[in-house]
């Protein structure tokens, strides 16, 4: 079954115990400055946002059909099975094409490297391939970020909301966002505030589909166009073969 | 003579400072990294380079498989003439972009991983593929240029047999791939700007690209015949410019059904930040040379096919970059401009281009080949408009 990640903002305390656990567990700098940085970047993975005494976390979705996964030529990135999207460094040729397909600007980039990879949350698969909770997931104090079965998570999500309904935004941000990601929001305040885009702009179609309606053509479209294109070039060239054997012929017979 | 001294000089002295400019700001991409030399950023991960050196380069290379297309495909043979300098100016834009590609591309020493790590759901696997191909088609097709300087009639046989299967290839790869430039930007579903974000985006690239191969190519000919002394037929420039009216009709009426089934033809009409590139993209593209076309005058006049063909090159190339940069600018929040080491690696790239045409028309029969013409003047501006008999002007 697929894992997943739900983060109710509304339990949240801005501790930022995450954003440490996160450092740590993926070997990254982490200080007071970097913890008053309030973005995602290619040192760290998630980040807490904060709007009066809101909170939200940036990190990747692990979406169930993942665009950067789709877009990227040498097939870097995947969906593992049990929900983390991972990236495979050592495939990546640097074109950065994950970054301008990601809805969510998620993958960063070492713009200072000579050997540049691409940074992004990856739900710390090691933990979870061993049946352990997420860096962030295991340290968070008050429950607000919560590791489990999507499915599980799903249902109790909405559970939550129609228990407190005067507490929730009537939605589960990442039910059906692109087609459903493996991390899910509730949250107090529109999601949009955060800079997360709204289901009527991203829709609930996996962005792969945009593409793949002319992608899938391909394979028919090749033999077809390759036939007509032969097809024109021989009627082009028999026509003079054909005024030639007239003539021929017409000679011919005079002679 | 004098001031064509100077003149010769101020253009050399020039390419020099650039190409100077150029390998400063290569060194300082490849010691430094690619924050040092771009404005690249998280916000931008695509700049200049992938709209300008790689979207636009091959759109204005698309020149090479039109015109192998009329001629081989199609039988027009009035444009024989313009097969060579065409398939070359098509060789130079595709291995340039690949000079490109290596400057952008964070991990260029993997480029080969397109062949041996393959996902063919991404469109830009499809692009990579195709061009690497072509590229090798255009070099096949561009063979016998060299083949015949070095009187190697056995091996310019063979190319010649291969021809058929060259054409053919050819223009179904870039079919493809001209297309897949577009299907590039149909995953950023929600990000491009609605003004550029259509499902049609494949169907426009491929059909923006023969009207800027075709524009192209009027601006080449003209300009290479002022540069090189080199006759031009004008019967061949009429053609083009009245395929090229045909084809600004066609790409202009589906840009506006696209806008019409979107409901969007209110919303292009406001000004907002969006529209005002929007505006100058359909007013150089679509409005002045289609206006301009539609003279007789100006359709049978070198300068006025030569200024109209340059109107469709800019409007076309805003295009590309409107899809590439403007589009997303309101997305990211952010709004991009090259550095200028950015800018400068583009510029020399495109001066290099220069050169190696050049360089090319000098040493190899670029174009020796095609008929005497009965007209031979130096510039353009000497052409006498006058429609010349439909086939060619020849004796």
């Amino acid at each position: 079954m697929s894992k997943a990640i739900l983060y109710d903002a509304t339990l949240c305390i801005g501790c930022k115990m995450c954003e440490k656990a996160c450092a740590e567990h993926n070997g990254l700098p982490y200080d007071d400055s970097i913890a008053a940085e309030a973005k995602t970047s290619e040192h760290k993975f998630t980040a807490i946002l904060t709007e009066n005494d809101h909170f939200m976390r940036k990190l990747c979705m692990h979406c169930d059909e993942p665009a950067c996964a789709s877009a990227c030529p040498v097939g870097a990135f995947h969906k593992t099975a049990l929900g983390p999207v991972v990236y495979d460094v050592w495939k990546c040729i640097g074109c950065r094409y994950c970054m301008v397909a990601c809805a969510f600007a998620v993958p960063k980039y070492e713009w200072g490297s000579l050997n540049p990879r691409v940074r992004k949350c990856i739900m710390c698969p090691d933990l979870v391939k061993r049946g352990e909770q997420t860096a962030c997931a295991a340290i968070c104090p008050t429950g607000a970020t919560k590791f489990g079965e999507r499915d599980a998570l799903l249902m109790e999500a909405q559970d939550r909301i129609n228990q407190n309904p005067g507490n929730y935004v009537p939605h589960i941000y990442g039910k059906e966002e692109v087609g459903g990601t493996s991390v899910l929001f509730l949250s107090a305040v529109p999601f949009e505030r955060f800079g997360y885009p709204s289901i009527d702009k991203v829709g609930d179609k996996p962005l792969p589909e945009y593409t793949g309606v002319v992608m899938n053509r391909i394979p028919d479209f090749v033999p077809l166009w390759a036939v007509i294109l032969g097809g024109i070039y021989w009627l082009a060239n028999r026509k003079n073969e054909v005024a030639e054997a007239e003539a021929i012929e017409k000679h011919g017979g005079v002679a | 003579m004098k001031i064509m001294n100077i003149k010769v000089t101020f253009w050399r002295a020039l390419f020099v400072v650039i190409m100077l400019l150029g390998v400063y700001s290569a060194c300082v991409r490849y010691f430094k990294g690619l924050g040092a030399v771009s404005n690249l950023s998280d916000q931008s991960p695509w700049g200049l380079w992938i709209g300008f050196d790689c979207l636009c380069g091959i759109m204005l290379a698309a020149g090479g498989f039109c015109i192998c297309a009329a001629v081989y495909l199609f039988k027009i043979e009035r444009l024989h003439s313009i097969v060579r300098p065409t398939v070359l100016t098509a060789l130079l834009g595709y291995a340039l972009f690949i000079v490109g590609l290596l400057v952008d591309l964070g991990r260029p020493w993997y480029i080969w991983h397109l062949t041996v790590y393959m996902n063919p759901h991404s469109a830009m696997f499809e692009v990579g593929w195709c061009v690497m191909l072509y590229t090798t088609v255009l070099l096949f097709e561009f063979s016998p240029n060299v083949l015949e300087r070095l009187h190697l009639n056995w091996a310019l046989k063979i190319v010649k047999g291969m021809m058929p299967v060259l054409i053919v290839a050819g223009v179904l790869l870039s079919t493809l791939h001209q297309s897949s430039l577009g299907s590039l930007y149909l995953i950023m579903h929600g990000k491009l700007h609605p003004f550029w974000y259509t499902p049609a985006l494949p169907f426009f690239f491929f059909g923006t690209a023969i009207a800027a191969g075709l524009a192209m190519t009027i601006f080449e000919s003209t300009q290479s015949a002022k540069a090189f002394g080199r006759h031009l037929e004008l019967s061949v420039l009429v053609e083009l410019g009245g395929a090229l009216l045909v084809a600004l009709w066609v790409n202009g009426l589906l840009r506006f059904l696209d806008y019409y089934h979107r409901d969007m033809l209110a919303k292009i009409i406001q000004p907002s930040y969006e529209a005002y590139f929007l505006w100058l993209e359909i007013l150089l593209a679509f409005v002045i040379p289609i206006t301009m076309l539609s003279f007789k005058k100006v359709r049978l006049s070198p300068n006025g096919l030569y200024l109209a063909s340059l109107s469709a090159i800019l409007g076309l190339v805003t295009n590309r970059l409107n899809v590439a940069i403007t589009g997303l600018d309101t997305w990211s929040g952010h709004h991009y401009l090259p550095k200028w080491t950015e800018l400068m690696i583009t510029v020399s790239i495109i001066a290099f281009g220069f050169f190696l045409f050049a360089m090319a028309v000098k040493y190899l029969p670029i174009f020796e080949q095609g008929p005497a013409t009965s007209q031979p003047v130096r510039a353009p501006q000497k052409i006498r408009a006058e429609l010349p008999k439909p086939s060619h002007v020849a004796t």
